[in-house]
C-alpha cells in the first residue's frame, strides 16, 4: 500500500473487485462513502490487454486450452483457472463424484473479464423454492424485494433481451433492457423444431450493449437526488461503445461493449475520487475488536510477501463465495473459535454449483451454406426458458427443479478443434476429399448446454484442510461435493431432450446420448457457478447473514457475493449477485448515514 | 557401409523402442505439478504475434520435418482454394506441438514421432525411398491402407491410430488460419456498423425465420 493510502482513512474495506466487489464499491462510491478494494490478482486494463482481433494462429499451440490457461490461451482470464500456482486447494475424496474444481481468477475484475455474461433474473419461486416444493430452504426475501435492483443492474450494464411473461422469468420494465442481436441461421431452426416440441426458445439475455447505453434517462433513474452520480455514470455511459460485432466475448472487450467490472463499474467509481484500489493484495482473515466489531482485513502484499493490515467503519467480503467462506473460517478468535460470523455453524455450508450437461449434433441443412458473417454478439441471441413447471407441479417428473438451454451454431471463427470428431461423416478422408468434406460440414454443428438448478444438500461443503497452506502460509480449503438425485436425473432429462431436438432438426447427435445421468452430468464447480456457503436467512440459528447480506455475529461485516445464495437457481447468478451487492450496499450507505455503522 | 534393409530394421526398431520412452516422460508430467517449466506461463501476453519456438524450443529434426511436411500435404494438398498445408506453416505447428510442454501435448508426442518414423519405414520397404521422395500414387498406396481406423487390417492398427491424430493435427492447424478460414467462407473477425442476421432469401430458402413453425 501507498504511503498516503496508509494514511487515509476508509469507511468501507471491499474484498475482491468481480461483480460483487465492483457493484458495492460502486454503489458506495456514488454515495460518498471512502471505499478500499483489495484485489488478490494483479492490475487489469482491459483497453490494453485485450487480444481483440488476433487469430488462433498468432497464439501458441492454435491458442488451445492449456493447463496455464484453461479456456484457451485468448481467455481473457490471466493467473487463474481450475488450478493457481502455489495455491492449491484439496479434496476430501478420490471419487470423482465427491470432487469439486474451483476455478479462481486472480486479477482485477475477478472472473467477470471472461464470463459468458448471460444475465437472467431469478423469478419468484426461485426466491421461495422450498414453499412451492417442500426442498431446501427459502430466502428471507422475495422477487418483490429484488426487483428493482435488476431493473437498476439491467440500466446499468446494459443487457439485451426480451420480456416475453413466460411463467417465473420476469419481465424487465420498460427501457431496462437493449434491443436482442439478430439471431444466426441456426438459431432459426432451432426455433422451429424445438417449438414442434413444445419448447419455447425467447431471446437470451446478455451484458453486451447493442446499442450505446441511455445515458440521457438512465442516470437520474439510477441515482436519484444525486446529481454528481448521474454526472460521472452519464459521462462513463458515452465512453461504453455498442457491440461491434467481432471478437468473441472471453477475450474480453477493450471497447468496453461487454460487461467486465473492470470496463463497468471500476472506472466510474474511480470517477468519484472515493475508491482506493490495492491489486496484489490477498486477504488472509478478518480482525475482530474487543468490542465485536471488525476492525479491518490482514492481508499479504503478494508483491513484497509481506503481511499488512487495513482498517475501515465496514468489512464487505466479495472475493467469490469459496474464498469469502475461506476468510471467514481462518478468522479465528476466542470469540470465534470456529471462524468469524459462524456462530451458527453454517458458514461453507450449502455449497451449490450449476447443473450441466451438453450434446452436440450435426445438421444437413446447415451444410454448405454461402457465406455469412455469424460472428454476432459471441452467440446466445436465443435461449430456451425453463417450461416444465406445471409438469413438475403436477408430480410428473422425477426431479423437482429446472433447467434452461443454451445452444451455439453457426460458422464461427474456425480454431484448432472446429473440424475435429467427424470420423463418423468423413470415413477417414484425406486429400481433395477432406477438402471438400471440411467445407461441407463447416457450420453444421449445433451445441446444446443444459443449465440447471442444484438443491442445497448437507453433503456439499467446504472446511478449511487442517494441514495444506498456500504459498503465503494461509490455510487452504478443503471440498465435499454430493450430487443428488434431483440434479443427476435432470442432467439425464437434458440429454434426451437435446437428441430429441437435434433429431427434430433433421440431425444426427455426435457421440452417444448419455442416458445415465451421473454420468451426463457436469462435474462440480465445472459451470463455474460457485454459490452458497454462508446463507441469507431469517435468523441466526440456520444462517449467516440477514436479508441484507449482514452477518447476524458482526454488524459491521458484510458478505456481498454468491456466498450468501439459499438456491441456485437455473439463472445464472451473476445478475443476481450485483442486485444483491447493489441492495446491501444501499443499507451500507443507510445505516453509516443513520451513525448506526 | 549399412545396406537398406538393416537401416529399415534399425529405423522400425527405433519406433518401437520411442513410445516407452516418451510414455514414461508423459505418465510423470501429467501426474506432477501442472506448471510446466518451459511454457508461457499463467500471465502470457497476449496481444503479441507468437510463432512456433518463441516460448519453447522446436524439436523435430529435418528428416522428420520433412516426413511431416509431405504428410501434411497428402492429408491437405493445395488446389484451387487454397494451398497446401506445409506452405501455411502446419509443420511448424505440429513441431511447437509436440515439442509443448504440456500433458496432452506430451502425450502425442510419442504418436505422431513413432508414427513418422513408421512413415518413412513403410516408404522404404515397399519402394526403397523415403515417404517425402515419393510421388503421389505411392503416398496415397501407403495412407490409404491406414486413413480409417474401422477399416485398417491389424497389422496398420497402430499406424492408423497415428494417422487419425495426424490429420486432427494438420487440419486443426490449417483451418485455423487465414488461409484456412478464406478456404471456408469464413468472412467474420472484422467489426460491422451493424448485425443484421442471415438475409431474408436465405431464410426462405430453408424454410426458416420468423412466422414459420
Amino acid at each position: 500500500m501507498t504511503p498516503a493510502a496508509k494514511q487515509q482513512q476508509y469507511d468501507v474495506i471491499v474484498v475482491g473487485s468481480g461483480a460483487a466487489g465492483g457493484q458495492t464499491a460502486y454503489t458506495l462510491c456514488m454515495e460518498g462513502a471512502k471505499v478500499l478494494m483489495l484485489e488478490a490478482g494483479r492490475n487489469y486494463v482491459p483497453e490494453q490487454e485485450t487480444p481483440m482481433f488476433q487469430t488462433p494462429d498468432q497464439a501458441p499451440l492454435r491458442g488451445v486450452a492449456t493447463p496455464e490457461k484453461d479456456f484457451g490461451f485468448y481467455d481473457a482470464t490471466v493467473d487463474g483457472g481450475w488450478t493457481v500456482p502455489g495455491e492449491p486447494y484439496v479434496q476430501s475424496t478420490e471419487d470423482p463424484h465427491g470432487r469439486f474444481a474451483w476455478w479462481r481468477s486472480r486479477m482485477l475484475g475477478g472472473r467477470t473479464n471472461h464470463w459468458g455474461r448471460i444475465s437472467l433474473r431469478n423469478g419468484p419461486y426461485d426466491f421461495k423454492p422450498h414453499r412451492r416444493d417442500g426442498l431446501g430452504m427459502d430466502w428471507p426475501i422475495s422477487y418483490e424485494d429484488v426487483a428493482p435492483y435488476y431493473d437498476k443492474v439491467e440500466r446499468l450494464i446494459g443487457v439485451y433481451g426480451t420480456s416475453e411473461g413466460l411463467e417465473n422469468t420476469p419481465n424487465s420494465p420498460e427501457g431496462c433492457l437493449l434491443p436482442p442481436p439478430s439471431p444466426l441461421v441456426s438459431d432459426y431452426l432451432v426455433q422451429q423444431r424445438a417449438g414442434r416440441l413444445g419448447i419455447p426458445i425467447v431471446a437470451g439475455h446478455r451484458a453486451v450493449l447493442t446499442r450505446q447505453l441511455d445515458f440521457k434517462r438512465s442516470p437520474a433513474l439510477l441515482h436519484p437526488g444525486n446529481l454528481k452520480a448521474q454526472r460521472i455514470i452519464a459521462a462513463h455511459m458515452q465512453q461504453r461503445a455498442a457491440c461491434f460485432w467481432a471478437t468473441d466475448c472471453g477475450r474480453g472487450c477493450s471497447i468496453r461493449a461487454n460487461y467486465q467490472s473492470t470496463t463497468v463499474h471500476l472506472p466510474p467509481a474511480l470517477a468519484t475520487g472515493n475508491l482506493h484500489i490495492v491489486t496484489d493484495a490477498m486477504v488472509s482473515q478478518v480482525m475482530l475488536g474487543r468490542n465485536g466489531l471488525a476492525t479491518g482485513v490482514k492481508y499479504i502484499d503478494k508483491t513484497s510477501g509481506s503481511e499488512r493490515v487495513a482498517a475501515a467503519r465496514v468489512v464487505v467480503l466479495a472475493a467469490s463465495a469459496c474464498e469469502t467462506v475461506r476468510i471467514l473460517l481462518n478468522s479465528k478468535s476466542p470469540q470465534f473459535p470456529e471462524g468469524l460470523a459462524n456462530s451458527s455453524g453454517k458458514v461453507g455450508r450449502y455449497l451449490m454449483d450449476t447443473v450441466g450437461s451438453s450434446v452436440s449434433g450435426q445438421v444437413p441443412l446447415l451444410e454448405s451454406l454461402p457465406p455469412l458473417n455469424e460472428d454476432g454478439a459471441s452467440g446466445h441471441a436465443f435461449y430456451a426458458p425453463w417450461w416444465l413447471y406445471q409438469d413438475q407441479q403436477k408430480g410428473k417428473m422425477d426431479f423437482a427443479r429446472g433447467y434452461h438451454i443454451e445452444f451455439g451454431g453457426g460458422r464461427r471463427m474456425p480454431g484448432f478443434g472446429t473440424l475435429h470428431g467427424l470420423e463418423s461423416l468423413i470415413h477417414g478422408s484425406y486429400g481433395k476429399k477432406l477438402k471438400d468434406d471440411a467445407r461441407r460440414y463447416y457450420g453444421s454443428f449445433v451445441g446444446f448446454d443444459g443449465r440447471g438448478e442444484m438443491i442445497p444438500n448437507e453433503n456439499s461443503y467446504c472446511e478449511i484442510d487442517p494441514k495444506v497452506k498456500d504459498r503465503w502460509g494461509i490455510p487452504v480449503l478443503r471440498f465435499h461435493w454430493q450430487w443428488s438425485d434431483h440434479e443427476t436425473r435432470q442432467a439425464a432429462h437434458m440429454q434426451k431432450t437435446f437428441a430429441g431436438i437435434i433429431e427434430a432438426m433433421g440431425g444426427r447427435v455426435m457421440g452417444a446420448v448419455k442416458t445415465d445421468g451421473a454420468e451426463a452430468i457436469s462435474p462440480g464447480g465445472f459451470i463455474i457457478h460457485e454459490v452458497g456457503g454462508a446463507m441469507m436467512g431469517e435468523n441466526r440459528q440456520t444462517s449467516v447473514t440477514n436479508e441484507w447480506c449482514q452477518t447476524w455475529d458482526v454488524k459491521n461485516l458484510f458478505l456481498n457475493d454468491g456466498a450468501v445464495f439459499v438456491s441456485n437457481a437455473d439463472k445464472n447468478p451473476t445478475l443476481t449477485i450485483m442486485a444483491l451487492a447493489w441492495r446491501a450496499s444501499d443499507h451500507i450507505a443507510r445505516l453509516m448515514r443513520r451513525k448506526e455503522l | 557401409m549399412t545396406d537398406r534393409r538393416t537401416t529399415i530394421k534399425w529405423m522400425l526398431a527405433a519406433a518401437a523402442a520411442m513410445p516407452l520412452l516418451n510414455q514414461r516422460t508423459g505418465a510423470e508430467e501429467v501426474t506432477a505439478s501442472l506448471v510446466a517449466p518451459n511454457g508461457y506461463g499463467s500471465d502470457p501476453h497476449l496481444t503479441k504475434p507468437y510463432h512456433p519456438g518463441d516460448v519453447w524450443p522446436l524439436t523435430l529434426s529435418p528428416a522428420q520435418r520433412r516426413t511431416a511436411g509431405a504428410l501434411c500435404n497428402v492429408i491437405l494438398p493445395g488446389d484451387e482454394r487454397s494451398p497446401g498445408a506445409e506452405s501455411v506453416g502446419v509443420v511448424d505447428f505440429i513441431d511447437e506441438w509436440v515439442s509443448a510442454p504440456y500433458p496432452r501435448q506430451v502425450a502425442d508426442q510419442p504418436i505422431v514421432l513413432e508414427g513418422l518414423a513408421w512413415m518413412d519405414a513403410e516408404a522404404l520397404l515397399r519402394f526403397e525411398k523415403y515417404f517425402a521422395e515419393l510421388d503421389d500414387l505411392r503416398r496415397h498406396a501407403i495412407c490409404d491402407d491406414i486413413c480409417y481406423e474401422p477399416k485398417a487390417e491389424a497389422k496398420f492398427a497402430r499406424a492408423a491410430k497415428f494417422f487419425t491424430r495426424y490429420r486432427d493435427l494438420t487440419v486443426g492447424g490449417f483451418y485455423s488460419t487465414p488461409a484456412g478460414h478464406r478456404d471456408l467462407g469464413y468472412i467474420g473477425n472484422v467489426a460491422l456498423p451493424s448485425f443484421d442476421g442471415p438475409p431474408p432469401e436465405l431464410l426462405r430458402k430453408l424454410g426458416l425465420g420468423p412466422g414459420t413453425s
